[in-house]
């Protein structure tokens, strides 16, 4: 291992330490409000990561990762709503509340929405990838703005969006309402998918990823099918973006189609690139830093945005390794891509 | 048909671009154990070649045989796990890789396509003891810790043939494999394929005549995309054919 690997993976443990701090603090000074807008920045930062894995080590630059996240969302959403009102799904699957139940069936649906969106939009490459992918994307958005499922007055909302129920035990941990367990099981995932992306980028099949990023005429000349492993890749990257659409739903008790629209899938990379691709710890100071911007910018002025995009085209010139690369020592030999 | 000695054959293999004919009706057949080299003046359709050889490039028309079994119609991935191996005129190296994690990557592409995600590929000595002795066998062991990207140019041209003798090949296309040498390391290019010669099938691309006459068993002339001879380097030596079309200028410059 070498040094700076070793410096960033304290870099990572020191800020999850901090993130395990922060909402403690904020809980005994009384400002609990600041322990949900944290656990919703986690929630984003297990997105960014499961992009980070495609985008920073397989070199797919999808813009199209918010559908993943929105089908996870509207996944639990809709188990719920049905739950709630004991109304079948489609008419023969019963609703439910079980966490157990629904974060899976989650993953699930968005991981088989990856592998259709992926099995053509990997076809292509480059520019044109990149346009696939938000096409997808935008499909799933409208198909969900259209999703006026009426019965007797109770309709999904279409780009109203949905409320439902999401007072849960999440995995069988603790409720929803426990404000700060809640938080610990997110920061608990985001651990493990950490901890999961770093030994996938290392194994076998990371090796292989990193490779067609780098060369793919080589991979193929000897005897790598490219296409199969991308495809494994952005499956398993769609999986765990459904993970954070699904814990999304539970903590907001509300899904609407803005979850999707590209935009949000643009938001998801500069996350990454913010933070530092193909470094899985860096998009989650991306996400970070990103959503507390967005968030507590506009206090200071109406025009925040006039701040903030600024600050984003600076930051992207002046850590070209990302806010991660910050921590790296000077004059360190460039090599990127998790090794 | 197929019990001849040929390991490799190409049958009225066309291939166009737009007007332009790269591979014009070309018949060409590597046997076993041999070095058959292709020579040819610039733009005569030898990369062209390898890369319907090899399966980069679909031919317009034609069959590629390969130990017998028609292979036209496989991708590039799959004749290379056929154990048709290549290395590129162009260096196509994983730069930000060690020169042994390049190699080691392609041990692992010979083994079955287990989708392992969990275990760190770079500790597997599975992958790293093989790796470790190609790098001996093609002078590389002493760079195996530095980066591909760092080596100097003719260590990158032998980590490309590294990078193909460590999967496991039944043969080697190797595309101009002294391409922007020195003199120096064009010889010691020289004697690793001579190295190889005694246990390899090769069919070699080169422009360097001297290499050529030094290790080819046989010779194959394109010259427009077409084989207008092909034979013992003596034969083609003396054939009055390619001395206009190919020698007679290079000997003259």
């Amino acid at each position: 291992m070498s040094p700076r690997l070793d410096r960033r993976a304290a870099v990572a443990i020191g800020l999850m330490a901090l993130l395990a701090i922060l909402p403690l603090v904020a809980t005994w000074l009384d400002q609990g409000f600041y322990v949900g807008q944290l656990r919703r920045v986690l929630i984003f930062a297990i997105a960014a990561v499961s992009l980070d894995i495609i985008l920073g080590y397989g070199g797919m630059v999808s813009l199209g990762h918010a559908a993943f996240v929105g089908a996870g969302a509207y996944v639990v959403a809709l188990l719920h709503w049905h739950a709630d009102r004991g109304i079948e799904v489609l008419g023969i699957l019963p609703g439910t509340m079980q966490s157990l139940a629904t974060i899976p069936a989650a993953m699930l649906v968005a991981a088989l929405l990856a592998l259709a969106i992926g099995a053509i939009s990997l076809r292509t490459s480059g520019l044109y990838f990149i346009m696939i992918t938000l096409a997808f994307a935008q499909l799933v958005y409208f198909l969900f703005v259209s999703l006026r499922f009426e019965d007797a007055g109770r309709s999904y909302g279409g780009d109203d969006g949905l409320r439902y129920p999401a007072d849960v035990t999440v995995l069988g941990l603790v409720d929803t309402t426990n404000d700060l367990g809640f938080y610990f099981v997110v920061w608990t995932v985001l651990a493990l998918v950490l901890l999961g992306a770093q030994r996938l980028v290392r194994s076998r099949f990371g090796v292989v990823l990193q490779g067609i990023r780098d060369n793919e005429r080589r991979m193929r000349a000897i005897g790598f099918p490219t296409n199969r492993y991308r495809l494994v890749a952005f499956v398993l990257s769609g999986a765990i973006a459904g993970l954070a659409g699904a814990l999304l739903a539970l903590h907001e008790s509300y899904v609407s189609p803005s979850l999707m629209h590209w935009t949000r899938s643009g938001d998801l990379v500069v996350m990454v690139v913010l933070g530092g691709m193909g470094t899985l710890f860096g998009p989650v100071i991306g996400a970070t830093l990103f959503l507390l911007l967005e968030k507590f910018l506009p206090d200071f002025t109406e025009h925040w945005m006039i701040v903030f995009g600024p600050l984003l085209v600076l930051a992207v010139l002046f850590a070209r390794r990302g806010l991660i690369g910050l921590f790296d020592k000077r004059g360190e030999e460039a090599r990127d891509g998790g090794h | 048909m197929a019990a001849t000695d040929a390991l490799l054959e190409a049958r009225g293999l066309v291939k166009r671009f737009g007007g332009l004919v790269a591979t014009d009706q070309l018949d060409l057949s590597v046997r076993r154990g041999e070095i058959h080299a292709v020579i040819g003046p610039n733009g005569a359709g030898k990369t062209t070649l390898i890369g319907q050889l090899t399966g980069e490039l679909r031919p317009d028309a034609g069959t590629i045989l390969f130990d017998g079994a028609d292979v036209t119609a496989l991708p590039a991935p799959a004749r290379a796990r056929l154990g048709i191996a290549r290395s590129f005129q162009i260096t196509q190296i994983f730069r930000r890789f060690t020169v042994l994690e390049n190699v080691m990557l392609a041990v692992q592409a010979r083994e079955p396509h287990a989708f392992r995600f969990w275990k760190d590929a770079r500790r597997d000595e599975a992958l790293a003891a093989p790796a470790r002795s190609v790098l001996e066998e093609t002078g590389l062991a002493a760079s195996a810790g530095r980066l591909a990207g760092a080596l100097a140019h003719g260590e990158q041209r032998q980590l490309e043939i590294a990078m193909a003798l460590a999967t496991s090949p039944r043969m080697l296309l190797l595309d101009e494999p002294m391409a922007g040498m020195g003199r120096e390391e064009s010889e010691r290019m020289t004697a690793l394929l001579r190295r190889l010669k005694a246990r390899e099938t090769i069919l070699l691309v080169e422009h360097d005549m001297d290499v050529v006459f030094a290790l080819a068993d046989r010779v194959t002339v394109l010259v427009y995309g077409r084989a207008i001879a092909s034979g013992t380097p003596d034969e083609i030596r003396a054939n009055p054919e390619v001395r206009t079309a190919y020698l007679g200028e290079d000997e003259a410059a």
